[in-house]
């Protein structure tokens, strides 16, 4: 194997053809930078070691998710840590513990190579902090036009617990929700950096793993009913999505619901609900109304956890409707996304 | 946050309330002059309203005897199904580039929306602003841009700026497809029609920035209905309706301005006058659930007609009847609620939507559904 390091500036067709220029590209960009010795026997597929992977658990969970992110960086996070902790959340909420993933790529001719170098960085950076390895992975490139700039999609494996059983069809009448921090902060930084907006603010993408919080979380209450992160669709979807699974009523509580500031702000300038924007790295859980203090105080003590809240209950009521307790003490219904929040013109 | 969360606080709307509640007796009073009046029937003309009326659940904490009827003030839901397919016409032509804002996309026309048109291949781009078309139109100087102008008299000064700064630019490849609505001439329509039962008005905001006040002396003066126009956060709607409940228990019938931190009784000037340099005001215009209604809308005038897609393309210029089955109409003048339109919920839901009230979020029947589907406490309320 040659670590020639590549000198071209952009990636070109040639860089997928499955020959030298390939392998060079691939070692260069990939294998130095996730660096562990399953992807480093570069076969066409990872072999994994049974016994430590039956050790963590009972049953196996195995997720997949593809990453197409514009712009691929933005405000405290890019499409590579997205890619990585996307993945990684999908099996913590399921009560699995993340082990390995996958990193396939499709790149569109042209892209800078600085800029597969700085994604490839930041998939490392964030697997090493949630603890998971990249193990295997594919390159291709496409034509100009064929594709924008990066596609990645990730699949993972993790052990789910012996005794964890968490499913949206768990919810019990008297449970409760808590979500793990301020909501919306995602969806308001990529729209904040898109630039036909034309505006300014220093929101942060709140992306970021969630299995050491839900680790916590377990500790303290293996009986969590439900967990899920709150992407695409908001804290809205989640909760819409729980109740219908369960077949029960969910009241939400608005002044329990954080939201930052300036997410606030970007919400009332283009007429959006933070209740609808995606998240990346928050969670809503619910757990039995017994276990909610302790599970918020543990969740609180967790970085990931620190601004938790608890937002609303579970109730026999009106089943598979979710309802907002509003400031006003009015309540209303909190439904689906529906279409997509395109901002008012008035 | 500041400037908005003052505009929210609940002890001030629990204190209007008993307010409200205090004043709607001898209002109720005052109106049901020797006959029984059971309700008081006070319309929202904007869509901004409608929304925050939903959102905080305000018909929720009024007295059973007051009751909002929801307006046409939202210029997305009254767009004709005939001017979609104009639309969508004018995209499908390879030369243009189509930029519209983003809520027209999901309006139907006859057979599609511009959100399917754009998936068939039609050029069709998003922005958040005319000038951004403007933008677009210097990027591609072989196509022809052709923006989308919808909106009230609210949208209607940027768009005509746009234009201005096209001419001044010497930009030859830029048009509109002028679809601006005016206010007025709608709420005369409304008044004017026979099965009409309102008593008062919640005004628009925005469009009152624009316009002033004054315009609106008519509705007191000819009509006899008291409007108060309105800001946008609850506590603003919740005052405007006391202050329209205060004129009847006193009697009174004037144009009051509730939104004094933005409105003014003039209006904004420069505004204005962009307004009436670059356009001029259409004979007969077709909104949606109300038909065609004299001066209601307006087109760009003989000096800009470069400007003018209508004049650049020769449009088909077909008239589609709104589908039989829509009762948007009777929803718009508060004869029917949404609920009790034979197609809501079932034919007619927000993701394919039949009628006006239910295109966009701003609609009557579009709120009922997001905000009170399955909610028998919001349904048995609005039912009293």
């Amino acid at each position: 194997m040659t670590n020639t390091q590549i000198r071209q500036k952009n990636i070109t067709l040639s860089h997928g053809n499955g020959g030298k220029v390939m392998q060079d590209l691939i070692n260069d960009v990939f294998v130095s930078n996730f660096d562990n010795p399953i992807l480093g026997q570069l076969e066409d597929r990872a072999s994994l070691d049974l016994a430590n992977i039956v050790s963590s658990g009972d049953r196996l969970a195995f997720t997949t998710d593809s990453y197409v992110v514009d712009p691929l960086f933005f405000p405290g996070s890019d499409i590579g840590k997205l890619a990585v902790n996307g993945t990684v959340n999908d099996l913590a909420v399921g009560g699995a513990k993340p082990l390995y993933l996958s990193c396939s790529v499709i790149i569109e001719e042209g892209l800078p190579i600085a800029t597969l170098r700085q994604v490839a960085t930041s998939m490392k950076i964030a697997a090493n902090l949630a603890g998971v390895q990249i193990v295997t992975g594919d390159t291709k490139v496409v034509d100009r036009g064929a594709a924008d700039k990066l596609f990645i999609n990730t699949a993972g494996i993790g052990v789910i617990r012996r005794g964890v059983n968490v499913s949206a069809a768990n919810l019990q009448p008297g449970d409760t929700i808590i979500v793990n921090g301020s909501i919306g902060n995602h969806g308001a930084a990529i729209l904040v950096t898109r630039e036909e907006l034309a505006l300014s603010g220093e929101i942060e993408s709140d992306c970021q793993a969630l299995n050491g919080l839900i680790d916590t979380i377990l500790e303290v209450c293996p009986q969590v009913r439900a967990m899920r992160d709150a992407t695409r669709g908001g804290l809205a979807t989640v909760v819409n999505e729980f109740a219908n699974a369960s077949n029960v009523g969910i009241r939400l509580f608005e002044e329990s619901i954080p939201v930052d500031e300036a997410v606030k702000g970007v919400c009332e300038i283009l007429g959006l609900d933070p209740m609808y924007l995606a998240n990346e790295g928050k969670l809503v859980a619910v757990v039995p109304r017994s276990h909610s203090e302790t599970v918020l105080a543990a969740m609180r003590s967790h970085p990931a956890g620190k601004n938790s809240s608890i937002i609303g209950e579970v109730t026999d009521t009106s089943s598979g409707t979710v309802t907002l307790k509003t400031i006003f003490g009015t309540e209303r219904i909190v439904d689906m996304l529906i279409g997509d929040r395109l901002p008012r013109i008035c | 946050m500041k400037y908005v969360d003052e505009f929210r606080e609940p002890d001030k709307a629990k204190a209007l309330i008993k307010e409200i509640n205090k004043v709607s007796e001898s209002a109720i009073n005052y109106l049901s002059n020797g006959k029984k009046k059971e309700k008081i029937k006070i319309m929202e003309v904007c869509g901004g309203h409608t929304h925050a009326i939903f959102k905080y659940g305000i018909e929720e904490i009024l007295p059973p005897t007051v009751e909002l009827i929801h307006g046409p003030g939202c210029p997305v839901c009254i767009m004709p199904r005939g001017k979609i397919d104009e639309a969508i016409e004018l995209a499908g032509n390879s030369q243009v580039i189509f930029v519209t804002f983003g809520d027209t996309m999901r309006v139907p026309g006859s057979k599609k929306s511009l959100m399917q048109a754009k998936a068939e291949g039609a050029d069709i781009r998003m922005v958040y602003s005319p000038l951004d078309a403007l933008k677009i139109a210097r990027e591609n100087p072989d196509k022809e841009v052709v923006f989308f102008a919808i909106g009230f008299e609210t949208t209607a000064p940027s768009t005509a700026l746009t234009v201005l700064q096209a001419e001044q630019e010497g930009i030859e490849n830029f048009s509109l497809f002028a679809n601006h609505v005016l206010v007025m001439p709608a709420l005369q329509a409304l008044l004017s029609s026979p099965d009409l039962q309102l008593d008062g008005f919640v005004g628009p905001g925005h469009v009152s920035t624009v316009i002033g006040t004054n315009p609106y002396q008519i509705i007191a003066e000819k009509y006899r209905k008291p409007i108060v126009i309105s800001g946008f956060e609850p506590l603003d709607i919740l005052q405007s309706i006391w202050m329209v409940l205060k004129q009847f228990s006193e009697g009174r019938c004037e144009v009051e301005n509730q939104y004094t931190r933005l409105v003014t009784e003039k209006g904004n000037n420069p505004g204005l006058n962009a307004i009436k340099k670059v356009f001029t005001v259409r004979s007969l215009f077709e909104w949606r659930g109300l038909g065609e209604i004299p001066d209601s809308g307006l087109e760009i005038s003989p000096e800009y007609k470069q400007f003018d897609a209508e004049f650049k393309f020769s449009l088909s210029n077909k008239k589609v009847a709104d589908n039989k089955a829509c009762q948007c109409g009777e929803i718009l003048k508060g004869v029917l609620k949404p609920w009790q339109c034979k197609v809501f919920g079932t034919a007619c839901t927000p993701e394919t939507p039949i009628g006006a009230c239910m295109v966009s979020s701003e609609g009557a029947c579009a709120a009922y559904y997001q905000y009170g589907k399955n909610n028998p406490k919001i349904l048995v309320n609005s039912n009293r």
